[in-house]
Formats: C-alpha cells, structure tokens, sequence
C-alpha cells in the first residue's frame, strides 16, 4: 500500500499543479469578459457621482416641507463690453436683492455674489441664467448659498463659459421651510405601489399552491409506481378523455344557457341558490349512502347514477347563478359602496371568472369520470373475456388511442407554428400514431399490465423540470405580451413559477414519507384517493407548509422587481426613478421594499415556528 | 379457510423470497409463522392481501382465489383482512380516533371519507374497540404521543374495526418488550377465541408460540421446513428451521 502511495505521489502532484494553473486560467478568463477593473473605480469623476447617488439615497423622499422660494436675478456682462465696466440698474433695497462686483467679467473669472435682506437661514442654489432673458428656466451650475441669521450671504461664482454682447443674469432660488412636514406624493405612489406588490405576491401563492399540491401526486415515485392497467384499459380512457371533455363541455354550456334569460335578476338568482343546495344534499344523502355492507341490485345502481347525474347537473345550474348573483351584486357595490368598492370589484371579478371557468371545469370532470369508467370497462373486459378477444380488443382499440393522441398534438402543433399542411398535422400524425398504438398492442401480452403510473410520473416530471428551468423574470415578459403591462401579467408569471417549483419539493416530501402507514391503509381496503388521504397528507402537512411559506418569501422578492419587465408591483416605479436619475425617491422604494422583505421574513419565521 | 398453493414470490432483484409454499389454515385457528428473519415471514403475510403481488401460486379464500381478484374484488377482500404490524404504522400525527376509524375505509363510501366525514354508528364502534384495547382515554391524543405498546393497541382497535375474518400480524411485538408482548398476544388471544378471527402472526420467541398458537408452520429460505403442532418442534426439527448453529435456549 505505502509503496504504490510513494510511487503515485510525483503523479499527483504534477496534477495538482495543472489544476491549479487551469484554475488560475478559468479566473483570468473570468476577469477579462467580466470586466473587472478597479481603475474606473478610482477616477474622480465615478467618485463624485457616487457620492452623489448615495447622498441622494441616504434621504428616501419620505416626508418634505413646503416651501418657499425667493427668486432674484442679477444682471452680469461676461465679456466685458468695450466702453468699461458697465452700469447695472440699481435694485429695489425694500426687499431681497443681489449685488455682483464686479458687473462684468471674461468667462472663468470669480466674481463676488453678495445678497441682503433674504429670509435668515435659508439655502438654495446660485446659478448662472445664459441668454439674455431674466424668465429663461436654464440654469448652468453646481453652487450652492446660505445666508446668515441676517438674510445676507457672500459667494464667490466662477463664470461658466459662456460669453455674450447682451446681458446675462445670476440666480438666486433660495428655499425656505414652512409648516410642519408631511409625506411627499411619491410617498403616496410608493404606499400605493407597495400594497400591489404584497398582494402580488399573495395571490401568485395562493394560486400556486393550490395548483401545486395535486400535481406533486402525481410526481411523486412511491404513490405512482404502483399504478399499473391492462393496454385496454389505457385505450379506452385514452379515448375516454377527449370525448368527456368535449361532451361535458357542450352540455355545461347547455345548462348555462337555462340561467342566462335571468342575468340580473336578484331574486331569482337567490332562489336559485337556495333551491339548489337543498336539492343537492337531498339527493346525495340518497344517492352516496355513507356505508354499504352489501353490493345494491342493478336498477338502484341505475337510478343512482341517474340521480347523480342529475345532481351534478343542477349544481352546475347552481353555480352559474351563483356567478350571476356574485357579478350583480359587484356592480351594486363597485357604485355604492365609495371607498370599498373595491368589495364590489371583487365580487364582479370572482363571478366573471367563475362563470368563464365552470364550462372548462364541467369538460374536465366530465373527461375525468368518462374516462375513469372506461377504464373500468378495459378492467371489466381483461378479467372477463379470453385472451384471444382481449387482444383482437387492443389491437382495435390501441391504435385508436394512438391516433387520438398524437393527432391532437398534431393540431397543436398545427395551431403554434402555423404549418398548414394537413399531412403534416393530421394524416401523419394520426397514421404514426396509429402504427405505434397497434405495434404496442402487438407486443403487449393480452393481459398484461403496462406502467402507466411511471409513464404519468415522468411526463409530469419532465414538464415541471423544464418550466421550472425558465426564470420567473422570463415568464413575466412573456406574459406582459400575452396579458399586457400591468400587475395580472406578474401574478400569472409568479404563479406559474410558484406551480412548478412547489409542486417539485412537495412531491419530494411525498417520495420521502414512511411507507408503513401507507401500507397500513391499503391493507385496510382503502382505494387510491382515501390512501393519499389518510396516509400521505397527514405525513405532508408539515413540510408543505414550510415550502409554502418560503415560497411566500421568494414571491414578495421577486414581486418587488417583477415590475421592471412590466409585472406590475413597485419596481415598475423604482426602475422608472433609477431612468429618471431621481435617486431620492427611488430611496424611497428601496425602503419600502427594505422594510415589507424583512417583515415578511420575520411573520413567516414566527408562523413556521408556530406550525411546523 | 384459507388455502395457500404452490405461492412463490421472486423479487425485482431476483431474490426468492417464498419458494413454492403451500398450506391450508382453517377457519378460527391461531396460526404461528416462524423463521429466521429474512425467511419470508413478512412476504408470506403480505401476499395473502396483496400488499405484495405473488409472482406465481394461487391463494384460496373461502374459494376465492385472491391472486386474481380485481381491484374493486380487493377492496372487498381486504376490507374483511385486518393486519397488525411490527412498527405499528400508525399515522403519526393524525389522533388515534382517526387511526381507528381508517380501518372503516375500505366499507364507507369513499366520496364521503375525503370529507373526513364517517357515519355515527362507525365513531362508536370505533370508541368501543378503544375501550377493548384499554386505551379510551387516549382517543383524542395525537398517536405519535403514545408508547409503544398504547400504539400497538391502536393498531389492534384499526384492526378490529374491519369486522375482520382474518388478521395478519407479522411480527407484532417485536417491538415490545416481554411484559408489552404477553398483553398484545393476550389481545390476539381474545379475538381469536371471542370473536372466531382467524389469526396468522409471525413470531420470534419459540415461548410466545408455545404459549399462544395452535398451530406452526416455519419457513427457511423461503421454504416451508415444518408444519405442525407447537409441541412437535422437537431439536431436530429446531435446527431445521433456524439452522446447523442455532442454540434453543429458555
Ligand atoms: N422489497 C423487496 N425487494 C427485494 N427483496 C426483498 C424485498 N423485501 C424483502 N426482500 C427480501 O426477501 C427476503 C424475505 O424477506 P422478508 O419477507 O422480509 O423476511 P422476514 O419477514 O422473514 O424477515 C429477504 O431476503 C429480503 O432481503
Ligand atoms: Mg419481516
């Protein structure tokens, strides 16, 4: 051992040297395209805009006085005219007045600046007035005066360089505080755009999360690898899906239009809503028996079904009513309410979305439950007939789903890069669909069992992975082109961001919880649904959410500068001051910021402590 | 009656863990599965409810064979299945009323149970079989909070609420210390004796099984090495069963 240790050693060390001279190599390269260069730091001209800036920063335009201003101006020759030193007219000695000595002078000498009778303590600047209009609002110079307890200061002006025959004039502006302190408009701004910032934030969380937690399922290893079915069942619901979502929707609609000839009808609307639950929990008392020892006979199964189906019908009816109600009553309170219309706006906003969304949510759930019947069938069929008509079955049925399949992602395609060839967007498709469906049926074993858990887990994973990749700042401006400038844009952006990214640490908490009490439930005759139920999110609760609340965290980071692309918030505001070089009141923002971050930081501390 | 036949189980990694095992368990016995640990105690426990799928064998219940039930079948199967287990498995942070109730899920209606909503006859009952088990008093405590032995009771109570026909114990008090493990097996006792629940338990002690079983059978291997009356395990037998080395002690 020590032997081959020595005999490595020169090796090693050789390596070791190369490493180090490629590191040294990395870093230089490094410095070059980074530009990283201390010499600008140094040179006067950078020193002094620093200051300034930091000046400017270090007083946030937070609260001002008002003021008031005495202006004067003086006459100045610079330039000397030919016949001497000219005569100025002499000023009014009854109020504030300058006195320049002497009254010309060539560009670049001093001339001395005397005021009398200012208000005592005030300051303000000294500037040259080029032109020779006294009125002219071009101001050239830096200096800055202040007078004595007497009203009187004396200032020695250097002469820019700007030479003429006509008169020319100095300014004073000198400022003086009155009243008592109050908060500057840009306060206001900054309050105004700092609460959009916090509900920015709110909102992308909440959306995020909600949205989060049912993929993180179903990027979860241990809750799908179980998930096996027979190919006919995989077929059918395949098919199940985009008939269910196209039915279902059609028939939302169709109930949507019963309730539209009542838009705007109060009573009827509450009628409606309270008509409806009754109804509802009448029939579901009836229809979903809390415990059933024995299987019912046929005709009640039906008639159970029926119900059901009915139930679901009439809640949707319910629930566009309810929308309807929601919009009147915003509209009511957006006029009346004053201060708290926003309540009003609220209410109508709900309604609206809730109205546009029932149809999409009705398809879903109609595609969901079609297709998990289908998928019962498939089951039903692969237990009950024989090998050989099962994978004639498949054979059929297979190469259905495969042509469904891909000529769907043939038209989007179709719809995304505009290519107008059918051959490329539907035959072609359908027919590799097809071949590929068929060439799965023939070599699957009749009743075998295909993973289509894993399948769903590394499609949902891959899909996470790579919209988890894209910068929230990214989705923004593509957002603010989808939904134009403006703080919904953001909303969107950080709740897509908040989806991806909490659904992958959540289903990371999935994949590592004890998988005793999961198999505990099982055992018990729990299905799926009651298993995540009953043993997965009482284990998930804690880590979700701390995840959660350190996403909170990211959000209201990432909302105060969303603004900079367009995403509403308070960066909006910050960039335009930083442009504007009014560093003072971009102060003010970074404050604000300042201040909600660490708050946030610190109630999120508190509530973590307290829950998890 | 339950019939194992011809049950093998071969692993992902191609490990053997049952190896051609059959054997018949009427109906009301209080069966003791030993072996070595690694023998495939709990594989053999967990293929009878399809916890782990057999690679190959049929098991016969009441007829039924159910290595080729349907997933609803299986619900309807395990439901009358209860299991104990050798770390409990509760879920730790739910209170032990809702670990009790659980043991409904595979009867009440599943719409209703992600509401967190079970029948008024199901939360009495589940207060009585606390009370069985002698821990009413811990019903609204969370389960992590209890010891040991309170939460292999909650495990027994989870069991019982099933109505079960047949409970799978594997290796239920392993666990435990000696004291703990005469009041588990009593419980399992009873049920077997009161109730006429068929009981498959795997032990480690060869006294508890004495003490406890009407009937072994051992695996080694994966292989059914003896099957018999508790008292028939005789030196011979034991180092079949536990191997050339093996010391019977106590
Ligand atoms: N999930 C698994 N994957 C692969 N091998 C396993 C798995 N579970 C158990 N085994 C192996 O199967 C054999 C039997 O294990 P087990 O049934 O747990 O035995 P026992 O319960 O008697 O200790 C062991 O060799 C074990 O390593
Ligand atoms: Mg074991």
């Amino acid at each position: 051992m020590t032997e081959k240790n020595k005999k490595a050693s020169p090796w090693k060390s050789i390596q070791f040297g190369l490493a180090i001279l490629a590191g040294l190599f990395i870093y230089a390269y490094g410095f070059e395209i980074t530009k990283v260069d201390l010499e600008d730091l140094r040179s006067e001209r950078r020193q002094e805009s620093l200051t300034r800036v930091m000046r400017a920063l270090a007083r946030p335009e937070i609260f001002e006085y008002d003021q008031k201003e005495e202006i004067i101006n003086s006459p100045i020759y610079v330039t000397c005219p030919a016949g001497g030193t000219p005569t100025v007219p002499v000023p009014d000695k009854s109020s504030a007045y300058l006195v320049i000595t002497p009254t010309c002078a060539e560009p670049g000498e001093t001339v001395q600046v005397e005021g009398f009778n200012f208000a005592p303590n005030t300051s303000g600047p000294l500037r040259f007035i080029p032109g020779s209009d006294p009125a002219n609002v071009v101001e050239i110079g830096r200096d800055n005066v202040e007078t004595d307890a007497a009203g009187h200061f004396i200032y020695d002006f250097t002469l820019p360089k700007r030479s003429s025959k006509d008169v020319q004039y100095i300014r004073a502006t000198l400022r003086q505080n009155v009243g008592v302190p109050h908060l500057t408009k840009t306060a206001y701004d900054t309050w105004e755009k700092i609460v959009e910032t916090v509900f920015l934030a709110l909102l992308a969380t909440t959306f995020g999360t909600f949205l989060a937690i049912p993929l993180s399922f179903i990027a979860a290893r241990n809750l799908m690898k179980p998930v096996r079915s027979p190919l006919a069942s995989i077929s059918l619901s395949i098919l199940g899906w985009p008939v269910g979502i196209m039915v279902g929707y059609s028939i939302v609609r169709w109930v949507e239009s019963f309730s539209t000839p009542f838009a705007g009808n109060i009573p009827i609307n509450l009628l409606v809503i309270v008509v409806v639950p009754v109804l509802v929990s009448f029939g579901i008392r009836w229809a979903l028996p809390q415990e059933e020892i024995s299987k019912p006979d046929r005709t009640t199964q039906i008639t159970r079904y029926f119900v059901l189906l009915l139930i679901v019908l009439v809640s949707f009816y319910g629930l566009f009513h309810l929308a309807g109600l929601s919009m009147n009553l915003g509209l009511i309170g957006k006029t009346n309410l004053g201060a708290f219309g926003f309540l009003g706006n609220f209410l109508f906003q709900i309604g609206d979305i809730v109205r546009i969304i029932t149809p999409v949510l009705g398809g879903l759930a109609a595609g969901g439950v079609l297709s998990s019947l289908m998928t019962r069938l498939g089951q039903r069929a692969t237990e009950k007939l024989s090998s050989g008509s099962i994978k004639l079955f498949n054979l059929v049925f297979s190469t259905l789903a495969g042509a469904t399949v891909f000529g769907l992602i043939g038209q989007l395609v179709k719809s995304l890069y505009q290519i107008g060839n059918p051959i490329y967007t539907l035959w072609g498709p359908i027919f590799t669909g097809a071949l590929l469906g068929l060439l799965l049926a023939i070599f699957t074993k009749a009743k075998d069992t295909l993973p289509t858990g894993m399948v769903i887990y590394y499609v949902t994973r891959t899909f996470l992975n790579g919209l988890r990749s894209i910068e929230a700042l990214v989705m923004a401006i593509v957002f603010v082109i989808a939904v134009g400038i403006g703080p919904f844009a953001g909303v969107m952006a950080l709740g897509l961001h908040t989806i991806v990214s909490l659904a992958k640490l959540y289903s990371e908490q999935v994949e590592s919880i004890m998988a005793g009490p999961l198999e505990a439930i099982q055992a018990t005759g729990a299905n799926r649904l009651q298993t995540i139920v009953y043993a997965v999110i009482p284990q998930v609760i804690p880590p979700y959410i701390s995840y959660t609340m350190y996403r909170w965290d990211i959000n209201v980071r990432m909302s105060t500068i969303i603004g900079f692309v367009g995403g509403g918030g308070i960066g909006f505001l910050l960039q335009q001051n930083i442009n504007l070089l009014n560093y003072r009141a971009a102060s003010a923002q970074m404050f604000a910021i300042a201040i909600v971050v660490a708050s946030m930081d610190y109630i999120s501390s508190v509530l973590r402590e307290k829950y998890v | 009656m339950l019939q194992i036949r011809n049950l093998t189980k071969i692993y992902d990694g191609g490990v053997k863990a049952l190896d051609n095992v059959s054997f018949d368990v009427p109906d009301n016995q209080f069966l003791a599965v030993i072996g070595l640990s690694g023998s495939g105690k709990s594989t053999l426990l967990r293929c009878i409810n399809r916890l782990i799928e057999p690679t190959d064998g049929q098991i016969l219940w009441n007829g039924e064979d159910i290595t080729k039930a349907s997933p609803e079948e299986m619900r309807r199967i395990r439901r009358k299945i209860g299991m104990v287990f050798q770390h409990f498995n509760l879920v730790h942070r739910s209170k032990v009323i809702t670990n009790v109730l659980a043991g409904r899920l595979g009867y009440i209606n599943p719409a209703w149970s992600l509401l967190n909503r079970f029948p008024k006859t199901d939360m009495e009952k589940a207060i009585k079989q606390l009370e069985r088990v002698g821990i009413a008093d811990k019903a609204d405590h969370r389960a992590d909070e209890l010891s040991g032995g309170q939460q292999q009771r909650v495990g027994i109570a989870r069991a019982l609420m099933q109505d079960p026909e047949m409970i799978l114990a594997d290796e239920p008090v392993a666990s435990l210390d000696p004291v703990l493990a005469h009041s588990i097996m009593k419980h399992l006792e009873d049920i077997n004796d009161k109730d006429g629940v068929t009981v498959l338990c795997s032990l480690h002690f060869l006294d508890l099984v004495h003490r406890y079983a009407d009937r072994v059978v051992a695996l080694n291997a994966g292989k059914l090495v003896f099957e018999g009356l508790p008292n028939e395990i005789d030196d011979k037998k034991f180092k079949d069963i536990y191997g050339r080395d093996a010391e019977r002690v106590g």
